[in-house]
């Protein structure tokens, strides 16, 4: 493979801002998304399964991404779903949305659209009422457009 | 666009017992506060923070919404019906405005 | 000429599927039924004279989640602003203190395939008009209200609600009245002929590489029978001579005034190129 001097160029460029910058990104972005995820689990650390996310796997276009979100819980007066946090951990503020269950809800399924500022993970934690906590965790690939972008 | 206008698809009976799906769509731009405008000045958020589904005064199901949800906001659930009666669904704006409809539902 | 555009159209494609994994360019083999009730013709043979074989609409260039959004008349956004067209054509506005409905009723009747056969040549103005332009004059001569600017709310959620009545019918329009062909044959010069700084046409993209991608879009036939087409970038209605103006920037060329002679042209042209395609509006686009 031969690359002409412009590509190069190009690739190091970027290869250089990866490394000057990813780390300080990734941090941020964290960060934010793991206090969110603190202060509705109240400082607990969930549990993976139990919930699950359904995203496409890439998205035309970032401003209205299909999210589904399903707990698999009875769903009864004893033991229900109360709420399911959904957060964005590339976005400038990871918040998303809460869903809130009753057993008057029946299944805990739930789905809206949402906005995606770039590639990145989308995050469901739910709580049951006994405290418990779950978490799932899907990337989605946000495509750019074609030449506006 | 005009006042928002909130559009429901609920079933028109069930089962008793039966859970249905219920599909929910508003319209309303969800201004996220992050937006400039020509001048460059920050577009203040306006979005819709809160729908909520009650069937016969009781509670179903509610969202909380942050700006990263899409405009003309999409919500779908689910709910149990045990016994004929009202959905009531409201939407809360952030200028305070409330938008609300109420459809009924048979049981067989 | 033709066999070396398909061979070069070939190997870029060969080379954007290797970069992108998964992802295919072309359309996909799909049927579009909406609420699984109203089928959709959204592939036909092409008329005589059509540069392609088939004629295919932009909704098989699309992804599962798109496609499944304009399936269910629900879920599609669009729906939103056919139902806050309706309520405009049932409003009274202007000094005459009438509405659309003054003069056509419902619409269910006037309006059914309307849209399908716009743009339709206007003696009176000596020009084809599309469905904003007709509004404009009824609005102006009929009610006695002000015409709609360019893009108004008002415009965009009107069109979309008449065009919403042909939905399921072929779009046809009659090239034989006044001086249509005429304006075919200028609309058809733009399309082939290159401009702005990228050098581009639509034939350069729209007819030499659909199905294949810019960046990491499909490339469509660039058909117009889904506008007003609700698009995922803006959350909105756009208009069709929206899309033209933004497709012309994007070439980085000077581009027309929307409703100028120009873009009616093109407008003529391509959707004549479209002809036989189901109406759609409101379509949903990424």
């Amino acid at each position: 493979m031969t690359l002409s001097r412009r590509q190069a160029l190009g690739l190091s460029a970027g290869a250089a801002a990866v490394l000057a910058f990813s780390p300080t990104f990734a941090l941020s972005a964290t960060d934010d998304t793991d206090a969110a995820i603190k202060a509705f689990t109240g400082g607990a650390t969930p549990a993976e399964g139990t919930v699950s996310l359904d995203t496409p796997e890439i998205a035309e276009n970032g401003n209205t991404v299909p999210v589904g979100v399903s707990v698999e819980s009875p769903m009864t007066e004893d033991s229900f779903v109360e709420s399911v946090l959904i957060l964005a951990d590339g976005n400038p503020n990871p918040a998303v949305a809460t869903f809130h269950f009753t057993a008057l809800s029946g299944i805990a399924e739930a789905k809206t659209r949402i906005r995606l500022a770039k590639t990145q993970n989308v995050i469901a934690v739910a709580k049951m009422n006994d405290g418990s906590t779950f978490i799932d965790r899907k990337e989605v690939k946000v495509t750019i457009g074609g030449c506006g972008g | 666009m005009a006042t928002p206008k909130p559009r429901v698809k609920v079933p028109k009976k069930a089962a008793k017992g039966e859970v249905i799906t219920i599909k929910t769509l508003i319209s309303h731009p969800m201004e996220s506060g992050q937006r400039k405008d020509k001048e460059g000045n920050l577009i203040p958020r306006q979005i819709i923070n809160k729908f909520t589904c009650e069937f016969n005064g009781q509670l179903v199901f509610s969202c909380d919404m942050d700006p990263a949800v899409s405009a003309n906001p999409y919500m779908q659930f689910s709910a149990k019906v045990n016994e004929p009666g009202t959905f009531k669904f409201t939407w809360v704006d952030d200028d305070g405005s409330v938008y609300e409809t109420e459809n009924k539902i048979a049981v067989e | 000429m033709a066999s070396r555009t398909k061979s070069i159209a070939t190997l870029f494609s060969a080379v954007m599927v290797c970069a992108t994994g998964a992802l295919a360019g072309g359309p996909v083999d799909e049927k579009l039924v909406i609420d699984g009730e109203m089928e959709i013709d959204t592939r036909i043979p092409a008329p005589e004279g059509h540069p392609f074989d088939e004629v295919i609409s932009g909704w098989h260039y699309r992804t599962d989640e798109t496609r499944d959004l304009e399936a269910d008349s629900f879920q599609n956004p669009g729906m939103l602003y056919v139902e806050r067209g309706e309520e405009i054509w049932n409003t009274v506005d202007g000094a005459a203190g009438k509405s659309c409905a003054s003069c056509h009723g419902d619409g269910d009747e006037f309006l059914k395939g309307l849209g399908a056969n716009y743009p339709k040549w206007n003696a009176d103005a000596g020009k084809p008009f599309n469905i904003e332009l007709q509004i404009n004059q009824c609005r102006e001569a009929n009610m006695e209200a002000e015409p709609y600017k360019f893009d108004a709310a008002d415009q965009k959620a009107l069109t979309t609600f008449i065009k919403h009545k042909s939905i399921g019918m072929p779009m046809e329009i009659d090239l034989t009245e006044g001086d249509m062909q005429a304006w075919w044959n200028k609309g058809k010069e733009l399309y082939y002929t290159r401009t702005g700084q990228l050098n581009l046409a639509c034939a350069t993209c729209h007819e030499g590489y659909n199905g294949n991608y810019i960046r990491a879009d499909h490339l469509s036939q660039g058909n117009v029978n889904g506008f007003p087409t609700y698009r995922l970038k803006q959350s909105a209605m756009v208009s069709l001579h929206n899309r033209f103006r933004g497709c012309i920037r994007d070439t980085r060329a000077a581009f027309p005034p929307a409703f100028s002679d120009d873009l009616m042209a093109l407008e003529v042209y391509v959707t004549w190129r479209g002809s036989g395609l189901d109406i759609e509006t409101p379509a949903v686009r990424q």
